[in-house]
């Protein structure tokens, strides 16, 4: 047993993580927030083609470094403990994952121009009726001649603002929640028929309502694998937003700690309080329960569909509830002054509540757990 | 012993329904029903009605413009108030300094405050919090110093809510700054358009601007605007806060939060069965609702006390934290049903694209509202700080 990285993921995450240290600072990223565009594309030019960073989880042969998820899960953490807004989880681990799993010409072209920056991508999978069903799909992608037409809306799009592709489900085939029918696209998100109505997330994201009516897409944008590579897909971000959640409980913790230093009540900082050493103390506890549970979800993530879909439930499940415990009580902590938009700790609770519903919530996934590993 | 409603209570109940459904503001409720931010004058305009009929302030006495209803006169009221989802009454005017003024003011400040309380001629703010004296309220710094017929009063407030409408506001400030914490303070009214004062709005985590920070700069204050001894306004806000806290508990208004989470779960989709089908789901709304009763069965026993004539005692911390727990779970179970469409944030954006609906209306304010309802454990004195209370006023630790 060695859970200890390489020297090269040791190196990645030290590159991170001081780029951030000086580009991702609160006031910085309020900025990008309050732009028109929502984001500094410089940042994202960075980090793909000034600091390599974008290549790590890609294969040697794709112009990569011949990592995977855990090169994942460390970027994601570095970017969770400034609540990064970068298409990470949507450029290189949805987008990435799925070509990288369903290979062929369309990965070969694009993967370059991933690790390149010039591709961004934008994961639309889930719909307005559907929940976290990954089947519950209404757009359809209907065969026409060597392509598909796509027709349906797809809801809460992150990132499709600022995309330069789509990784779209659609049903070729069968009824609504059946499995069999639905697969994976990669298209332009320019393509003629796409509409978006764009607005800003609570977490500090762009994202968009997005609606396709006859939009003609080449055969080629199909990643063969159906629902099963969507699911595995999935697995991956949920993995990959557990490893952010590993940053932003960390952070938390320390914003808190460091609070309760400084704030004076009753002649004393109120971190002198028991009742409030208690409170961090189980802070503490579920930021470690979280950064185990980021780990367990990325050494499992290549089992085989059923153990890996119930080992990643179980991560997600528990990262939910433990990121809510953190997040809330961080602002308890803090008190009137953590409700506001002036301290950094508040943005962090508000993307850690995304988080917990994000790619299913603590109900979704405990149910999915049990019904994969509890028989009847 | 019973809580049966007589055939009086119950024609009561029957006026109070007909009364809200002839008279409550067109407008208010349509901007509720769409999630807007209520203005001022939205606000003013329940408020007024209300005052007309002279059911503004049913727990002042009848002297003072109060009702004269039995607690379940008023009991019944709050539940048909809630039932119906009208808005809250702004409570720093009713709720706080109107009971502080008839309780220890001077016959002129009677006189001259409470008929504008109850008119709603002016709108008031509490100016206790400070930066450096939140839950630790007795070590606050703004001080008053006298000058003649007035105070001369520096410092800053903080958290005050809705100031930025204000007219008039009551503020806690020190007198005697060689007396010990509590000693020393007192309780003075401040026309908020005197020079010097200046009102910096706060913005919240949902966007809103409910609180702001209050800056006194040399403000004077006539001696005659002073409610109570000098150096005894400690008394008054100990009067107070034991008032906000019997409200804090929120019980109508949770019963209609837990009926709206139902209706909205009954037809929210969740695959092939609804979100109420959802046995994890319809679990938690099932004890919230229990956990509710036993609040509500909490708030009966202190309101049935207080029809016997006890004070409300340290007891009100009990309603205030389970009260202030409630409604944050309440906001969760929202946020919960929202799913992905908790994400999108609303506020100054593009509203009237019918065509594009961004999820369903009820889901809009979901998150903003969940983060939003983290001060309900902050505000009003800490829960920690009610747990103290409890800890020292009722287990005597």
């Amino acid at each position: 047993m060695d859970l200890s990285t390489t020297e090269t993921q040791t190196m990645l995450r030290d590159t991170l993580a001081r780029f951030l240290a000086d580009t991702y600072t609160f006031d910085a990223r309020q900025k990008m927030l309050a732009s028109p565009e929502g984001r500094d594309p410089g940042i994202w030019r960075a980090l793909s083609s000034e600091l390599g960073l974008t290549c790590a989880p890609f294969a040697e042969e794709m112009g990569g470094m011949g990592g995977g998820a855990i090169e994942n899960q460390i970027m994601m953490e570095e970017l969770g403990k400034v609540i990064a807004i970068e298409p990470w989880v949507q450029t290189i681990v949805a987008g990435g994952g799925a070509l990288k799993a369903a290979g062929g010409p369309l990965a070969e072209a694009t993967i370059p121009a991933i690790i390149a920056g010039d591709c961004v991508i934008a994961f639309a999978y889930a719909e307005p009726q559907g929940r976290y069903n990954l089947a519950d799909i209404g757009t359809t992608a209907k065969q026409d001649g060597a392509g598909y037409v796509l027709n349906g809306h797809k809801g809460v799009v992150y990132a499709a603002p600022w995309a330069t592709h789509l990784l779209v489900t659609a049903r070729t085939g069968g009824s609504r929640r059946e499995r069999e029918g639905v697969e994976l696209f990669l298209i332009d998100a320019k393509a003629k028929g796409i509409s978006r109505r764009d607005y800003p997330t609570v977490d500090g994201f762009r994202a968009s309502e997005v609606y396709f009516e006859n939009v003609a897409i080449p055969g080629e944008a199909l990643l063969t694998g159906g629902i099963d590579l969507i699911e595995k897909v999935v697995d991956e971000c949920t993995v990959a937003i557990c490893a952010e959640a590993t940053g932003i409980g960390r952070a938390m913790l320390a914003q808190t700690q460091d609070y309760a230093g400084q704030r004076k009540q009753f002649g004393q900082p109120i971190s002198k309080f028991q009742v409030l050493q208690h409170r961090m103390a189980d802070m503490l506890v579920e930021a470690e329960q979280i950064a185990s549970m980021a780990l367990m979800g990325t050494l499992r993530l290549d089992e085989p569909a059923a153990a890996r879909k119930a080992a990643v439930s179980m991560v997600k499940a528990k990262v939910a509830r433990s990121i809510k415990f953190i997040g809330q009580n961080a602002i308890q902590t803090h008190g009137g002054i953590g409700i506001t938009v002036e301290l950094a700790i508040g943005h962090y609770f508000k993307r850690a509540t995304m988080i917990e519903n994000q790619f299913g919530s603590a109900d979704y996934h405990l149910e999915r757990f049990e019904a994969l590993t509890y028989a009847a | 012993m019973n809580l049966d409603f007589s055939a009086e209570d119950l024609a009561f109940r029957d006026e109070v329904r007909t009364f809200i459904a002839e008279n409550y503001p067109a407008s208010l409720r349509g901007k509720q029903d769409e999630g807007d931010e209520l203005s001022k004058e939205d606000f003013l305009s329940w408020h007024k009605v209300l005052a007309k009929k002279g059911w503004v302030a049913p727990a002042w006495p009848v002297e003072y413009g109060g009702t004269g209803w039995s607690q379940t006169q008023r009991y019944i009221w709050s539940e048909e108030t809630a039932r119906a989802d009208c808005i809250r009454l702004m409570p720093f005017g009713l709720a706080m300094v109107g009971p502080v003024i008839y309780a220890f003011g001077t016959p002129e400040q009677k006189a001259h405050f409470l008929p504008r309380i109850l008119s709603g001629d002016d709108w008031w703010c509490q100016g206790y919090s400070e930066p450096g004296a939140g839950s630790d309220l007795a070590s606050l710094r703004t001080k008053a110093v006298r000058d003649g017929d007035d105070y001369v009063v520096n410092g800053q407030k903080t958290w005050t809510t809705m100031a930025q409408h204000a007219d008039w506001g009551f503020f806690l400030v020190r007198t005697d700054p060689d007396a010990k914490m509590q000693e020393g303070i007192s309780f003075l009214l401040i026309d908020m358009k005197s020079p010097g004062i200046q009102v910096r709005p706060i913005i919240t985590l949902g966007g809103e601007h409910e609180v702001n920070e209050v800056f006194l700069d040399n403000v004077r204050v006539p001696v005659s605007n002073r409610v109570y001894e000098e150096n005894k306004g400690w008394t008054c806000a100990k009067f107070l806060l034991a008032h906000e806290r019997v409200g804090i508990a929120g019980v109508a208004s949770s019963k209609r939060g837990v009926e709206k989470i139902k209706a909205i779960a009954a037809t929210e989709m969740d695959g092939d069965r609804s979100l109420l089908a959802n046995p994890f789901f319809k679990r938690k709304v099932a004890e919230l609702e229990i956990d509710l009763a036993a609040l509500e069965y909490t708030e009966l026993r202190t309101l049935a006390g207080m029809a016997a004539g006890n004070n409300p005692g340290p007891e009100s911390s009990v309603l205030k934290i389970k009260g202030s727990e409630i409604q944050q779970r309440l906001t969760e179970l929202t946020l919960e049903m929202a799913g992905h469409y908790g994400a999108p944030y609303f506020r100054g954006f593009g509203a009237g694209d019918n065509e594009h609906p961004i999820g369903q209306e009820w889901a809009n304010r979901a998150a903003p509202t969940y983060f939003n309802a983290r001060k309900t454990t902050i505000y009003g004195g800490s829960n920690e700080i009610q747990r103290n209370v409890i800890a020292k006023m009722v287990l005597g630790l």
